[in-house]
């Protein structure tokens, strides 16, 4: 009985959590300009008037540059500061690591504040650049949790052969090393890229006059007119979003089996 | 003295710093010195805007701090801001809670990283569209209106859904649900089930099992998730923008409009390290309080008595704070009446947390 009552209130609970995502395509398709039940019938021309939009063409293009750049600069810095968490032990390791993992629980509009007004006070013009600065300092976070799995999982004697073999150090990392977290790599560079994609409030503030993704869907949301195309754009989105996760995770798992590990759960 | 620079850099812990360096250097850079650019600016005052460029006066004051703690539009837009957080926490973590129970102790393992993963997927989608359509689902003719209606639940559309407080709340709820379950599940699945069978072999009810052993290790990750939603919430911008309405701002919205809209950065700077102050010292009360209250219920005996002295402690002294809080300004000023009362709540949780060691609670 107890369980029934748990499990009923778990599906409740997951159902909640998808009916924003549920009734986004239900609009996108919806031959009606109010964003409103009753439904009134099927259409694509939302997904038509995207491609005759050239300001989102240009906010995509920019939204890919910085996830792209965001997403390799964050895994590198990731990559640092896991393999030196896992492999070392050093002074004031915990407040090291815990300030760099700051980010994950800070306010984002604290972050953008303050990287906003030191570009403000250094009279360097806002753009791209600054917001691929500012989505690198909050994704890193989340590549080292990636990472350092990947990196605890590892089984060490594997290098410690490899540098009896008489390897050097940078080769047992490029020819051991390397491969072993290479899956955890892809899924840092996939997950970083998606936070990047669909951050907002450091776009937001530092955009300027080049806006991305999200920052142009913000101001389309004023204009009602503009509503279904912003819902089917939306459509899109999510779609992209949940391929990119379901490979993220297929790769966090193909190299929990390469560690002989079972899974536990997810990242985060 | 160049060798045994050499023989550090060899050394593991050489090793480790060198390799944690880049990172270190890129948190410092983007994370440290902006922060503590805008402690510094937050001391200055804006003065006038010439041809677009911003004059300030660069000597240190606390005018901005003076106004931003005395007027009562930043005091009522705090409190809020607080108020919105902490109810978003309480139902997050109260509605998160059984689902972390029943995927840790309930699922069948081989199947627990499928559910994770399901429960992780909407936190990765579009926040903004997620919190529009909250806007749609809320609205006076939208789903749960018009659900609510065909059901004869109601007579006429709920008005008080939407764009104001509460939906701000039901909209972060929504949003935050995944960072309250996870630290949760990773603390129930610690448990070593063992306990929880000899527990039950001496003799003690399913429901005290849980009391007992379950809830009490299950702790740490329950202040998990109160810290991870508690302070991302308080400085959420698009969700007050969207569904808030006029009588849901947050802080983050003023930050916004004092730096973009009235020009003034210091006021704008003044009221994000405000905001960072103000949640350190209530997340170290409410830490503190938990540890004591939780300790006044064990030497009660626990039982009713422990769980009545420690509920009358603690309305108490919620009480005195909102006398307090209320009373203050007309006796010393509104301004000493806020910093006195930070200063005696916070000296109060730092005492506790010095004098009282962690319990069997894990806080």
């Amino acid at each position: 009985m107890r369980l029934n009552l748990l499990a009923i209130f778990a599906a409740v609970y997951l159902l909640v959590l998808y009916a924003p995502i549920v009734l986004l395509p239900l609009f996108a398709f919806n031959d009606g300009t109010v964003i409103a039940f009753p439904l009134r019938g099927f259409t694509t021309q939302w997904f038509a008037a995207l491609l005759d939009t050239p300001a989102l063409h240009q906010a995509t293009f920019n939204s890919l540059v910085i996830a792209v750049s965001t997403a390799i600069f964050a895994t590198i810095l990731g990559l640092f500061a896991a393999r030196a968490a896992t492999r070392y032990g050093f002074p004031a390791k915990a407040g090291i690591i815990g300030f760099i993992m700051l980010p994950l629980v800070l306010p984002e509009v604290i972050v953008a504040i303050s990287l906003l007004i030191v570009l403000m006070q250094l009279g360097l013009n806002s753009g791209t650049w600054s917001i691929i600065a500012g989505h690198t300092l909050i994704c890193t976070p989340f590549a080292i949790a990636i990472l350092q799995g990947s990196f605890a999982n590892m089984d060490r004697s594997l290098e410690e052969a490899a540098v009896d073999l008489g390897e050097t150090a940078w080769s047992t990392f490029r020819l051991i090393t390397l491969p072993l977290v290479s899956p955890g790599i892809i899924a840092s560079l996939l997950i970083c890229f998606t936070i990047s994609l669909d951050e907002f409030i450091i776009a937001f503030f530092l955009s300027g006059n080049e806006p991305t993704l999200p920052v142009y869907l913000w101001g389309q949301l004023r204009f009602p007119a503009r509503l279904p195309v912003v819902m089917a754009l939306g459509t899109i989105l999510v779609i992209l979003s949940v391929l990119l996760l379901v490979v993220a995770e297929t790769f966090r798992r193909r190299g929990l089996k390469r560690a002989g590990l079972k899974d536990t759960g997810g990242f985060l | 003295m160049s060798g045994s620079l050499a023989k550090m850099m060899r050394s593991d812990a050489g090793k480790g710093l060198t390799l944690v360096s880049p990172t270190l250097i890129y948190a410092l850079l983007l994370l440290a010195a902006p922060l503590a650019s805008i402690v510094l600016l937050s001391f200055w005052t804006q003065l006038a805007t010439v041809a677009g460029q911003a004059q300030f006066d660069r000597t240190l004051q606390l005018s901005n701090y003076r106004e931003a703690l005395t007027d009562p539009l930043y005091r009522a837009l705090m409190l809020r801001s607080l108020r919105i957080s902490g109810m978003v926490m309480l139902v997050t973590v109260v509605l998160a809670f059984p689902v972390a129970y029943f995927i840790s102790f309930h699922v069948r393992p081989d199947r627990k990283s499928l559910w994770l993963f399901l429960i992780t997927i909407p936190f990765w989608t579009s926040y903004l569209i997620r919190v529009f359509l909250w806007r749609v689902i809320l609205a006076y003719d939208g789903p749960v209106n018009s659900g609510l209606l065909a059901l004869g639940v109601i007579d006429e559309p709920l008005g008080w859904i939407l764009y104001n407080a509460n939906s701000v709340v039901i909209t972060l709820a929504h949003a935050y649900a995944p960072f309250a379950i996870l630290p949760i599940f990773v603390a129930l699945e610690k448990i070593d089930r063992s306990l929880l069978e000899a527990a039950r072999d001496l003799g003690e009810s399913k429901a005290m099992t849980f009391l007992r052993v379950t809830l009490p290790l299950a702790m740490p990750g329950v202040l998990a998730a109160v810290l991870i939603v508690f302070i991302p919430t308080i400085g959420d911008y698009v969700t007050p923008q969207l569904v808030g309405g006029s009588g849901g701002t947050m802080i983050a919205n003023n930050i916004h409009a004092q730096i973009f809209a009235l020009n003034d950065r210091p006021m704008g700077a003044t009221l994000a390290v405000l905001a960072m102050l103000i949640v350190a010292m209530v997340l170290l009360w409410g830490i503190a309080r938990a540890r004591f209250w939780l300790w006044l219920m064990d030497r009660a005996g626990g039982g009713f008595a422990g769980i009545g002295l420690a509920l009358a402690v603690a309305v108490a002294e919620i009480t005195v704070i909102r006398v307090a809080f209320s009373q203050g300004p007309a006796l010393i000023g509104a301004g000493a009446s806020v910093i006195a009362l930070l200063l005696v709540a916070t000296a109060l949780s730092a005492f506790i947390l010095w004098r009282l060691p962690k319990g069997r609670w894990g806080i």
